[in-house]
């Protein structure tokens, strides 16, 4: 099948959304995603940042689509051509989506966990405006604990869904869900039951805000002061592939691999992410692969003292021994988690 | 010419005895002795009635999409949540005559060939449940429901199900998955409900009125139908009307009459109460655009407006609005537009679902700005803002909802721009018990 996004042609499966269709394509084409996650089935169609214009349906039926469609959740048709930051209804269209999520975002960047791999961040300074409109009093919630080590900042939810569709589908028992209507919608565990399963920690992963925030991480540390290694375990839980977040020779942070798009390659275990804070805990492979673009990598690339072989050579040097035949296909375009 | 109404002041019509006395299930046994299920889908295709809830679809063609794969079951629905601010049609024909709607189900189960079938009904109408469920009993006990309807070998099971009373549930995708036990929470579409419906099977969804008038069309004929009303607008409609009128109620209008017959009549509303006059009409729910009292009587070609879809939708959004629900609101000059729209944007902010970010933060800063205003607290730059919000939020999201919420605001600001800023620039004044803005020259002006 033939689509063209944003004027560029490119041969898919059917089956392929828009989403994956721009993917395919790359960053530069990419609609932007706030509840879209590929490896969660059922997810996407909520937060409108990815709506695009569809201004011929097919090859059959060139009629344009009427509305804006959201193209994480509509399959391509043979012949169809979307416009995505070509044209200015999208645009416009996103710029009230980014008012529309900040109008009761508490813009606490300079203290939230999630700043500098924040999505929403990245989708404000990507397509938002830098002037304000309200004056309203924002909606405030109590911060909650969801068990030991998860806390949950109501203020910041965007209400993706992600965590949802995480509890429900990677750990057992759905104790975890949205309550309430509206902008008084809230994420909750039932009857404040705290989250209690082996894998709930990958709710952190998968939020694209800081509203949940791993608690033996909160306030540590800054990401773009840190430097992410890929390394392993044997775990019998989960596959054991994490990344670990160094700050100095100091493991502060254990995350799953996240991809290109920012979503988790294996859902990790609590007491991967939780308890294995020490080098001795794990084969380091190398240096995360991190976009030039991105924060983090300002550690990586940027400064002339801190070589990306950092990583590497104090691990060769001090901890064990280096097995460079990493798997890769973490990088690849992902399958739907079984 | 009454169809749905005819006779539903007859005492007792409630029980089946009655009802039966006076006609009633003769469409059942027309239908399913005499007809195959694909020849009543194709009368009420020619009768073009269309869907009374307030999209206007065709009734017929919806049935024609229904997926029909090879041992799977096919459901009909019938909405009645009826939530829409404004309307009460539905639950004034179910209190009133509950066989209606049930001889209707039984005919548009067997057209489409359902074994299962449900009425969801809004969870205030517990009442209206009870009434229903006692018919449904009675049906069952004459052999009108149940194994092998009146020896045909067709089954159909009819359920009613109280919903929780969310407005959002009225929506067809949110209300199956609120009757499947979930959070009323709308799908995304496609797959629309005809092809994975009510547990993921194909389902047709329509409202209660939709389904009644089926079996007066297999009575009669869908061609009979079609020779009410005028054009595309086919049939009768029940509109139940409310405000500033001397006669509010639920009345059946043949389609076609004009709006300023409806209004001033002694048939049907009898003009507007003794000393004031008519301001403004919000014509099919809450929903739809309001119109001032000049644009309401008469389309901007100078033509009479008729109670029609199309006569009603002329002009577009400009100047025009839709026949909806059939939920008629009648104001005149002693309401204010800006609390009648804060009393609106209140009602969608409390029931968005959030779910999708346009409506769920949209519709709460509609909601915070217009109180502003409505409180002396509003500044100009604030009516392009309310414009500017509903803009962005229409057509956007998941559901109607969406749409549902920016219109009455945008409409409102587009025909009564002067008394928003009237509020704005007199604050004191506007906040006044009471007040209320008088346009100059205006035709409701005393």
């Amino acid at each position: 099948m033939k689509v063209t996004i944003d004027n560029i042609t490119i041969e898919v499966e059917p089956g392929t959304t828009i989403m994956q269709a721009a993917r395919q394509i790359g960053a530069h084409v990419a609609p932007p995603a706030m509840c879209y996650y590929e490896p969660l089935k059922g997810s996407g169609g909520k937060c409108r940042a990815c709506l695009v214009k569809v201004t011929a349906g097919s090859e059959k039926d060139p009629r344009p689509m009427p509305k804006l469609v959201p193209s994480c959740i509509t399959q391509v048709q043979d012949g169809m051509i979307v416009e995505n930051t070509t044209n200015p209804q999208v645009l416009d269209a996103r710029k009230g989506v980014v008012e529309f999520l900040l109008l009761n975002h508490p813009l606490d960047c300079p203290v939230c966990d999630q700043a500098g791999e924040c999505h929403l961040q990245d989708f404000a300074f990507e397509h938002g405006v830098s002037k304000t409109r309200t004056i309203e009093e924002r909606n405030t919630f109590e911060t909650q604990d969801l068990g030991p080590y998860i806390q949950l900042n109501m203020n910041r939810c965007v209400l993706c869904y992600r965590c949802v569709y995480t509890a429900d589908q990677v750990t057992e028992g759905r104790v975890h869900g949205v309550m309430h209507r509206g902008d008084h919608a809230e994420i909750s565990t039932y009857i404040e039951k705290a989250i209690d399963n082996d894998f709930s920690g990958n709710v952190i992963d998968v939020c694209p805000v800081g509203a949940l925030t791993d608690k033996t991480y909160r306030f540590k540390n800054r990401v773009w002061f840190t430097k992410p290694v890929d390394a392993h375990c044997d775990c019998g839980k989960c596959s054991g592939k994490v990344t670990l977040w160094y700050r100095g020779d100091e493991v502060i942070r254990v995350t799953a691999r996240k991809n290109e798009w920012g979503e988790v390659q294996d859902f990790i275990c609590n007491t991967c992410r939780f308890e294995r804070k020490k080098t001795s805990d794990w084969t380091i492979e190398g240096p995360m692969k991190v976009a030039r673009h991105s924060v983090i990598s300002a550690n990586k690339y940027g400064a002339s003292s801190i070589k990306p072989a950092f990583p590497l050579k104090q691990a060769a040097e001090q901890y064990k021994q280096i097995d460079d035949n990493r798997d890769r296909s973490f990088l690849e375009p992902q399958k739907q988690l079984k | 010419m009454k169809i749905l109404t005819q006779h539903i002041d007859v005492p007792g019509i409630e029980t089946i005895d009655v009802y039966r006395k006076h006609g009633g299930y003769s469409a059942v046994e027309k239908a399913i002795k005499t007809m195959a299920p694909d020849e009543v889908t194709e009368e009420v295709k020619k009768s073009g009635l269309r869907g009374r809830g307030g999209a206007g679809f065709p009734v017929g063609m919806k049935w024609s999409f229904l997926a029909k794969p090879e041992g799977v079951p096919r459901y009909l629905v019938c909405n009645a949540d009826e939530s829409e601010p404004g309307t009460f049609k539905d639950h004034y024909l179910m209190m009133k005559s509950p066989h209606t709607l049930i001889e209707g189900m039984i005919v548009s189960s067997y057209a489409l060939g359902a074994n299962t079938s449900y009425i969801y009904v809004r969870g205030e109408l517990m009442y209206v449940i009870n009434i229903l469920e006692k018919a449904i009993q009675e049906a069952y006990d004459k052999g009108l429901l149940g194994k092998n309807i009146l020896g045909s070998g067709y089954d159909l099971d009819l359920f009613v199900q109280p919903g929780g009373g969310a407005y959002i549930c009225g929506e067809e995708t949110a209300l199956l998955e609120s009757l499947e036990g979930k959070r009323g929470n709308p799908r995304n579409k496609p797959p629309f409900p005809a092809v994975k419906g009510l547990y993921q099977c194909p389902t047709v969804v329509n409202n209660v009125e939709s389904i009644a008038a089926t079996s007066w069309i297999v009575n009669n004929g869908g061609e009979e139908y079609a020779k009410i009303g005028v054009g595309r607008s086919a049939g009768t409609k029940l509109i139940s009307v409310s405000g500033h009128v001397r006669k509010p109620g639920v009345y059946e209008i043949p389609l076609g009459i004009t709006v300023e017959d409806f209004i001033y009549s002694d048939e049907w509303c009898g003009g507007i109460r003794d000393g004031h006059k008519l301001k403004a009409v919000v014509a099919g729910g809450s929903s739809v655009p309001i119109l001032p009292a000049e644009l309401i009587l008469k389309t901007t070609n100078g033509e009479n407006r008729l109670m029609t879809y199309e006569s009603l939708s002329d002009g577009g959004f400009a100047t025009g609005t839709m026949l909806g629900s059939g939920g008629f609101i009648v104001m005149d000059e002693t309401t204010c537009i800006v609390h009648n729209t804060l009393t609106f944007a209140r009602f969608y902010h409390h029931e968005s679902c959030g779910q999708c970010s346009p409506c769920r933060e949209g519709t709460g800063w509609m909601d915070k700005v217009i109180h502003r205003i409505e409180h002396g607290k509003g500044r100009m730059e604030d009516i392009d803002l309310l414009v500017d919000v509903a803009k962005k939020i229409e057509g956007n999201t998941i559901c109607p909802l969406g749409d549902a919420a920016a219109w009455p605001v945008a409409a409102a600001i587009r025909h009564f721009r002067d008394e928003f800023e009237w509020h704005v620039k007199h604050p004191e004044e506007a906040t006044k018990p009471g007040a209320v803005f008088m346009r100059e020259g205006a035709s409701w002006t005393l």
